[in-house]
């Protein structure tokens, strides 16, 4: 449909060489300190969120406890005290109007954030691998066909899409996995593009061409030679996909159609924040700094390991050493 | 030349014929009872009938998406009660909230999405042409660390936190605006600026680190090609040299990038309009998936898909008039 270059596709129709083992790999992403920091950030993060409930039991606190004694009714739910009413019960405060602490729910929001997200990506990735395979190894009628779906799925904007499907969708649903399930459907564009032009780019490729002639059918093909020249590629993208993902949920959340209350996130927060600008400034600034923390560091992760599998390119987030950006605009236009 | 543009009108049709079909299976034939929904919670079940025949909801699907079709071209007819409601082509029903035709309430809803667009569309190209063409020219300077921040943190913030901070940092501590609300630019136009001015720097600003980059690869591009090789050699001077032949090379991707978020953007810009409180498209979606609207959800949904088909569309032709080899190919 559309020519138009996106930062995020890498260069279509090039063979990754042999991203070398997994180790190497890990090498070389111990040797970027950004990489290195980002990684300490998020691992830091997911170890939070995964002892949530322990965070919990330790301080006493229930995320979804109220709390009337420590806000001040008189001026509408302000939290008593400085700092959005931190104490030694409340690390970080509690929520202005209801007294519920900030900490626990910050952590639960993580966990959401996460849970979607990481969901999201995996089905973005299993779907678009399907698409891009079957586009690539099938006959012309089915890679015109789903190219042309490819298509017009990564014009269409998703956020729209996925609002507009949430309202159709019964409320007794689990909303995490709603969420998990609009986002990775309506996702999957750029792996099933990125996967079919590098499957048409091996299938050409003397050791797909004697597996065929040995009478393997295209699934074993698929699966015992093309998978394993796939992984980098996807991986690489699949990184990319991620911190978008959290994003988008995020997004979701503060528009009001994700998850419901009283389950906590990180978008909902900053929804809410809006009428606290002056009275509680912390109750804006820890979850938009929390989620801006996060998504920065997946970023720079990704871009890492974008540039351990495949150290010809360098990074896209240095702007200055980029040799993808010059690409040949012939390279770009069908 | 005519041959491309056909081939490429005839393809947008075809994803939109398909567009309305997975849009209408989606929402029709989703769970739930569309009828109950436009009815109200109070209905009796004898009223519910009545809303059922009303809408259609009795004939076989084929003839609903037939009558659907036959909306959206032609205009279509419900019977209400005694006499018929008459729907203009192109009919998108009418809203389960007030009975208004939605395709009226979306025209009302236009404007605001619109100035909101073109404003930050001013915008990002501005600062996202200006950065990427100046960091082109001067290469490892200021303006390249520049764009790597701007890259990194336009990539990494939701645009709703940018505009959040903004809202915090201008409106409630220096108060230098009041917190904006939308005034029409029928009804004043300079209130009407200074109320965007938030969500255009907010939308701008967000979009315009993916500009600054198309715009250095794509200019960095062009001044590496002969011709440009050749004016410097016959002495043109480097500031003709860049405005009238670099950018001209380089401006192609960004018109066609822009015809695409345009688009997008026509369908609202969902966060910002939000954020801001601008009664846009996008703000009526989420008001119409908060009450169920159906056909107010439907309604937008395929808006956006017709602006981003078109969108589309149009930034193929941009880009094979300014490069007559897309167009043989």
């Amino acid at each position: 449909m559309t020519t138009a270059p996106t930062a995020a596709a890498p260069a279509a129709g090039t063979t990754t060489p042999a991203a070398g083992t997994a180790r190497q790999v890990l090498r070389r992403l111990r040797h970027r300190p950004s990489a290195v920091l980002a990684g300490a950030v998020l691992a830091l993060l997911v170890l939070l969120a995964a002892a949530a409930p322990l965070v919990a039991h330790l301080t006493g606190q229930d995320p979804n406890a109220f709390h009337d004694d420590l806000v001040d009714s008189a001026r509408g739910g302000v939290p008593l005290g400085p700092f959005g009413g931190a104490s030694a019960d409340h690390w970080l405060g509690v929520e202005p109007g209801t007294g519920r602490d900030l900490l626990t729910r910050l952590l639960y929001g993580a966990r959401i954030s996460l849970l979607v997200a990481l969901g999201a990506t995996a089905v973005q990735v299993a779907v678009g691998l399907a698409a891009g395979l079957a586009a690539g190894l099938g006959n012309r009628l089915a890679d015109t066909f789903i190219s042309r779906l490819t298509e017009v799925m990564l014009a269409l904007p998703m956020l729209i899409l996925a609002i507009a499907l949430t309202a159709v969708v019964p409320a007794g649903f689990p909303r995490p996995l709603l969420l998990i399930l609009v986002i990775g459907l309506l996702g999957w564009g750029g792996t099933a593009r990125v996967v079919r032009a590098q499957t048409l780019t091996l299938r050409s490729l003397d050791f797909v061409a004697a597996a065929r002639l040995a009478g393997n059918g295209p699934l074993r093909i698929a699966r015992r030679e093309l998978l394993p020249s796939l992984a980098a590629p996807v991986i690489t993208y699949a990184a990319i996909l991620l911190p978008a993902n959290i994003v988008v949920e995020a997004s979701l959340s503060f528009l009001g159609v994700g998850v419901k209350p009283p389950t906590p996130s990180w978008g909902q927060m900053l929804s809410t924040a809006q009428t606290w600008f002056r009275a509680d400034p912390m109750y804006v600034l820890l979850p938009a700094g929390l989620l801006f923390t996060t998504v920065l560091a997946f970023t720079v992760l990704g871009e890492a390991v974008r540039t351990a599998l495949d150290p010809r390119e360098s990074s896209r987030l240095r702007v200055g050493r980029t040799r993808g950006g010059a690409r040949s605009r012939k390279e770009r236009t069908p | 030349m005519t041959g491309f543009v056909l081939k490429k009108l005839a393809g947008a049709l075809l994803v939109l014929l398909a567009l309305s079909l997975a849009v209408y299976a989606l929402f029709y034939l989703a769970p739930g009872d569309p009828a109950r929904l436009a009815c109200g919670e109070r209905c009796t079940p004898q009223q519910v009938a009545q809303v059922r025949d009303q809408l259609g909801l009795n004939e076989s699907v084929f003839a609903q998406y037939g009558h659907f079709l036959q909306g959206l071209v032609a205009g279509r007819d419900y019977s209400a009660g005694t006499g018929t409601l008459h729907c203009d082509a192109p009919c998108l029903g009418f809203s389960y909230q007030n009975d208004r035709p939605v395709t009226e309430l979306l025209l009302d809803r236009l404007p605001a999405t619109f100035s909101l667009a073109l404003g930050a569309l001013v915008l990002w190209l501005v600062i996202g042409v200006g950065t990427g063409l100046l960091s082109a020219l001067r290469r490892g300077g200021l303006t390249e660390r520049a764009l790597t921040v701007l890259t990194l943190a336009g990539t990494g913030t939701p645009v709703f936190i940018l505009g959040l901070l903004l809202l915090m940092l201008v409106c409630a501590y220096l108060q230098w605006l009041p917190f904006p609300t939308y005034v029409p630019f029928t009804e004043d136009p300079e209130q009407w600026a200074w109320n965007l001015l938030l969500p255009w720097v907010t939308l701008g600003f967000f979009e315009s680190a993916k500009y600054a980059r198309l715009t250095r690869s794509s200019a960095l591009e062009t001044l590496a090609e002969d011709h440009i090789r050749t004016f410097r050699a016959y002495g043109v001077g480097e500031r003709a040299v860049v405005t009238r032949h670099a950018l001209r090379g380089a401006l192609p991707p960004v018109i066609a990038l822009s015809a695409v978020d345009l688009g997008t953007m026509m369908g609202g810009a969902v966060l910002t309009e939000s954020l801001f409180g601008i009664p846009g498209l996008g703000k009526t979606l989420i008001d119409g998936v908060r009450v169920v609207d159906l056909p107010v959800v439907t309604g937008v949904v395929l808006v956006t898909g017709v602006a981003v088909v078109l969108a589309g569309a149009l930034a193929d032709l941009l880009y094979a008039v300014a490069d007559r080899r897309v167009a043989l190919t």
